[in-house]
């Protein structure tokens, strides 16, 4: 009996192990071939230009620890007087591991009165999220968080 | 014509910052999924939103396949005028769409 229930652990074992090796090939198989930081550092260039991103005045406010990738609330406040003069001219949001890396551009102006924008968005692994200011007087802010996503958004499909 | 959801506080004093908040109803598919026969879904998203306020174009966003579905969009204006606040959403495969809303400013 010891025996048998011993055999029947190491079949136990061994196929867990082989069912956990296949989940895993499954699972780097599954990560997205997408953007990349290279692809991200391209997007906020495109962006940007040659224009020199300060660190600043943008507050990116997102929860760093997600539970569901297919629908994260996000909030970008830009620190601005909004008048005529001095105003933000838009936001753009750029994410790193996403197949595509952009997410948002919007054009704001003085009637906007405050700088500041939330939507939901996608997101398909733990990465980094740049928000880009672009202000009238053609300076460019910038402001990141880190988020670590648990179920990510283009898993959903394959399990389907 | 997607169901929509708007925002718009009824009322507001002259120079106030108002909050609007838009929903529309879209599946906001990415292009990127595989459907259950293996082909690839082709892409559905909605691109553009403009919000126009008594004829002038005070808020625009341009949007991507990362934004989740039914597209979400909250930002502020300055009540200037009493009128008419039109929104519009243009995608894929020819959608567009547009709602109004009326604001008293005092």
């Amino acid at each position: 009996m010891g025996r048998m229930s011993g055999t029947r652990r190491d079949f136990l074992m061994r196929t867990g192990q082989v069912v956990g090796g296949t989940a895993l090939l499954s699972i780097a198989r599954m990560a997205p071939a997408g953007a990349t930081q290279q692809g991200m550092q391209d997007a906020i260039r495109a962006i940007a230009g040659d224009a020199s991103l300060q660190t600043g005045k943008v507050r990116l406010d997102i929860p760093t620890l997600v539970e569901n990738g297919n629908t994260v609330p996000l909030t970008v406040a830009v620190e601005s007087p909004m008048t005529e003069a001095d105003h933000a001219k838009a936001i753009h949001i750029v994410n790193e591991k996403n197949p595509q890396p952009h997410v948002i551009s919007v054009t704001l102006g003085p009637r906007c009165g405050r700088a500041a924008v939330s939507t939901r968005i996608k997101l398909a692994d733990s990465q980094q999220i740049v928000a880009l200011a672009e202000m009238s007087d053609g300076s460019f802010w910038m402001g990141s968080t880190d988020v670590v996503v648990t179920l990510a958004a283009c898993v959903e499909d394959l399990v389907r | 014509m997607a169901r929509a959801l708007i925002k718009v506080p009824a009322t507001a004093k002259r120079g106030d910052i108002i909050e609007i908040k838009t929903l529309i109803s879209h599946p906001m598919e990415t292009g990127y999924r595989t459907g259950t026969n293996g082909t690839t879904i082709p892409r559905n998203i909605i691109q553009t939103f403009t919000c126009i306020y008594n004829g002038d174009e005070v808020f625009r966003a341009e949007l991507s396949p990362a934004i989740a579905a039914n597209p979400f969009l909250s930002f502020f204006t300055v009540a200037r005028d009493s009128g008419t606040l039109e929104f519009r959403w243009t995608g894929d495969n020819g959608f567009a769409t547009s709602e109004t809303a009326t604001i008293t400013v005092e």
